[in-house]
């Protein structure tokens, strides 16, 4: 009872893990269907510049592509185990394991940054005069979308990171824990989810030829 | 427990929590309160966006320049169309009385996400705030229409960013109240409160809600586009850069058609409160109405070339948006059915709300009949882009939404407030405002056919007459608009203490006090076998 005393009666404490998890699984819906409105986009303007696409692709550097691939899997690998041992009650491991997630998602974004800076050196960015003037249409459209959705997802990886703050504070001092997992298993959620985007982008971009 | 001790006997309107005045209500986290914060901020952008159209229906008084350039006219009807569509009958229905009553009405203390509620409800401000500031800062009052058209939308030199970022922000606001109401109608449910027993208003926040999730995420990411080829020239909708302007208005489309059912289903779920209560009577096809609502829910997803039929489709996407879109019309009929059947030998109880119900069913299908001549592809070529056009969706949107706001605000006054208002000057406010509403509306059916198109402001002179009557409507409506709201707000404060069922209503939110107490029910509520909320023998 002694919990239920110090409840503020605005909102009385109505902690349901299950609500929280379904809460989390909407707001997911909701992002896959933001991505989807791109990947028609995408798919729209491939269709109409198929060689266009084609010749675009081949500037991009598909090892990077390939080693953000594979260590935004194992990141997806670190935040699962985490939320298991903070089940079974190890926190410092619990701990431990999200800040290395953490850090492999620092290691994409530095990636991420390369990347875009070997394509900026290049003359290439949206709107630059080199792509006005030496692009056909089908590669600005090409360049237009991996610089929105590559961008957009970088966007989101940093927010994944944000929470990740929240999680490791919320477990350091004990709010989060094997009862109320919820913060942690939500971010975990959440991470996966960048993680699966990116499955799709890296394909998309940097594979097909 | 003494915390709960301190409250027995507060209603949610006297509680004195954490914060006092002011902040006690915007940092509030009862669903009361920020149903109520809605209610405010609402009504003010409503009264903004009426002003803005009692101007531009100045301006077509007469032919030529009356009161304004050609220019602010276009900046006029954008703003109205902006304020009108997104800030107040896009979460009209369910961010006011959803707030206000769902949570009593399916026998919860609270939504599942308290925080979350009032976070949505500081983002619907941030966002108002952001359209407005681009008409008082920058380059000029945005003039694309409410629709942002590419590619005048990032051509265009006035100052658009701020209001394409508030639309953002605003839809935003909307998925949220949409996750927390499916969250809360999953799992907050009382005890014996089956899906069968949830009364038709939360079935239609329910699909309300879906469609706010799976429609608002495609928009926002379009105008993230737009912003996007305005600040960087990306040129996925310049076709200048080999973009594509028309699969702009697909994208747009596929998110604002479904976002005409998020305007109009909570509207039909109160009527359906309403209708069965006025006249004591179950209401008929429970189940019907509850299929026809998730119908329409659905099949709204696939009709949204409807808009797009001058636009350049194929023939056969034509066809296949057309046909669809006559099928839309169906699950819309049943609903009128089965309410008309309600009041069938039911014992009328002639009251305010019931007039508002009543002219709602009206207008709802001239507004739906109208729909079927747009919808039809011969015809639609005819009539697009003309005052019809207007007509029609002004029928739908403010006489299917609108009087059911109206309908709502006056049903539930008595258990918001706790008081009564005065029933004969609100009886005189709903009909003023209705034979307003016919007077300006119904002109520009006939307009459109005659050719007048929409978004001028100049005409010609053999459209005069019909203009004239128009504005003459546009007065007489806000002459009822005044009577109303005055009535309303004097009554808030000094109005008869309303009892708690007034109406003999058999939801649960009427059988908590007037107004409600802060955690809503005393002890939980309890559905029996026999307990239902239309079971009215
Ligand atoms: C007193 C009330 C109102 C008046 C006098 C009024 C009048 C007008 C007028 C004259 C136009 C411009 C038509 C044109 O030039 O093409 C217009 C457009 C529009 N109105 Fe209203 N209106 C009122 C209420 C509402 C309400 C309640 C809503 C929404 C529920 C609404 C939504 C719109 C929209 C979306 C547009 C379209 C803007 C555009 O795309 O051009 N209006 N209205
Ligand atoms: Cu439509």
């Amino acid at each position: 009872m002694a919990e239920h005393q110090h409840a503020h009666v605005e909102h009385p404490d109505m902690y349901d893990p299950e609500s929280s998890k379904i809460g989390m699984w909407l707001f997911i819906f909701t992002e896959l269907l933001l991505f989807g409105g791109l990947f028609i986009v995408y798919s729209v303007y491939r269709y109409l510049n198929p060689d266009a696409f084609h010749l675009a692709a081949e500037e991009l550097n598909t090892f990077i592509g390939a080693f953000n691939t594979v260590i935004l899997l194992v990141s997806s690998m670190t935040i699962a185990m985490s939320t298991t041992a903070l089940q079974k009650g190890h926190k410092k491991v619990a701990i431990a394991l999200v800040v290395i997630t953490f850090i492999i998602g620092i290691g994409f974004l530095v990636n991420k940054y390369f990347e875009w800076g070997i394509k900026f050196s290049h003359g290439i960015w949206p709107g630059s005069e080199q792509m006005l003037n030496e692009m056909s249409q089908g590669e600005i459209l090409f360049f237009g979308l991996y610089f929105v959705m590559t961008g957009l997802h970088a966007l989101h990886i940093i927010v994944g990171l944000i929470i990740m703050v929240f999680a490791i504070k919320g477990v350091s001092n004990g709010k989060v824990n094997a009862k109320r997992p919820s913060l942690l298993d939500n971010c975990g959620l959440y991470w996966h989810l960048v993680d699966l985007i990116w499955i799709f982008l890296f394909p998309l971009f940097y594979l097909i030829h | 427990m003494h915390t709960t001790n301190a409250v027995n006997g507060a209603n949610y309107l006297t509680y004195q929590g954490k914060y006092k005045g002011l902040l006690g209500w915007i940092l509030s986290t009862d669903h009361k309160r920020i149903g109520l914060l809605y209610l405010y901020s609402i009504a003010a952008m409503f009264t903004t966006g009426v002003l803005l159209g009692l101007a531009m229906k100045f301006e077509l008084l007469a032919p030529g320049k009356t009161i304004m350039e050609a220019q602010t006219y276009n900046a006029t009807f954008t703003v109205h169309g902006v304020i009108m569509i997104f800030m107040v009958v896009v979460p009209g229905l369910p961010a006011v009385f959803g707030n206000l009553m769902m949570p009593i009405m399916i026998g919860a203390k609270d939504v599942a996400f308290p925080k979350l509620n009032l976070l949505s409800w500081w983002l619907y401000v941030a966002g108002v705030f952001l359209v407005l500031s681009a008409l008082l800062f920058g380059s000029g009052t945005p003039d694309t229409g409410w629709t942002f058209y590419a590619p005048y939308s990032f051509k265009s030199g006035t100052n658009l960013l701020p209001a394409i970022f508030g639309a953002f922000v605003l839809g935003f606001s909307s998925i949220l109240t949409g996750l927390n109401f499916l969250v809360t109608i999953h799992r907050l449910r009382c005890p014996g409160m089956k899906w069968t027993k949830l009364p038709l208003f939360i079935w239609t926040l329910y699909g309300t809600a879906w469609i706010q999730l799976l429609a608002t995420p495609v928009i926002g990411i379009t105008l993230v586009l737009v912003a996007l080829e305005r600040v960087f020239g990306i040129g996925i909708f310049d076709p200048a850069l080999g973009g594509d302007p028309v699969l702009y208005q697909h994208l747009f489309w596929i998110y604002s058609h479904p976002a005409v059912y998020i305007m109009i289903l909570p509207a039909m779920g109160a009527i359906s409160e309403i209708i069965p209560t006025f006249s004591q009577k179950h209401i008929f096809g429970y189940k019907a109405i509850i299929v026809s609502t998730m119908a329409i829910a659905f099949v709204g997803y696939l009709v949204w070339g409807h808009h797009m039929f001058t636009a350049g489709m194929s023939g056969t996407a034509q066809y296949y948006f057309s046909l669809l879109t006559f099928i839309v019309a169906i699950p819309s009929a049943i609903k009128v059915f089965n309410w008309i059947s309600t009041m069938y030998k039911g014992s009328i109880n002639i009251q305010t709300p019931f007039y508002w119900a009543v002219s709602f069913i009206f207008v709802f299908m001239v507004g739906g009949l109208s729909g079927l001549v747009l919808g039809a592809l011969a015809t639609d070529i005819y009539v697009h882009d003309t005052a019809f056009v207007v007509a029609h969706f002004h029928y739908i949107v403010f006489g299917g939404t609108g009087f059911a706001f109206f309908a709502a605000m006056h049903y539930w006054f008595p258990k918001i407030f706790g008081r009564m208002y005065d029933k004969a000057w609100a009886n005189v406010g709903w009909l003023i405002f209705t034979i307003g509403f016919l007077a300006l509306y119904s002109p520009m059916f006939y307009l459109g056919m005659m050719g007048m198109p929409r978004r001028y402001y100049d005409y010609l002179e053999e459209f005069h007459g019909g203009n004239i009557l128009s504005t003459i409507g546009s007065w007489v409506l806000v002459t009822g608009f005044i009577i109303i709201v005055v009535n309303l707000i004097r009554s808030a404060r000094k109005g008869e203490p309303a009892e708690m069922n007034p109406w003999h209503s058999k939801t649960l939110e009427w059988t908590v006090t007037s107004p409600p107490p802060v955690l809503n029910f005393e002890k939980e509520p309890v559905l029996g076998e026999k307990d239902g909320p239309y079971n009215y023998d």
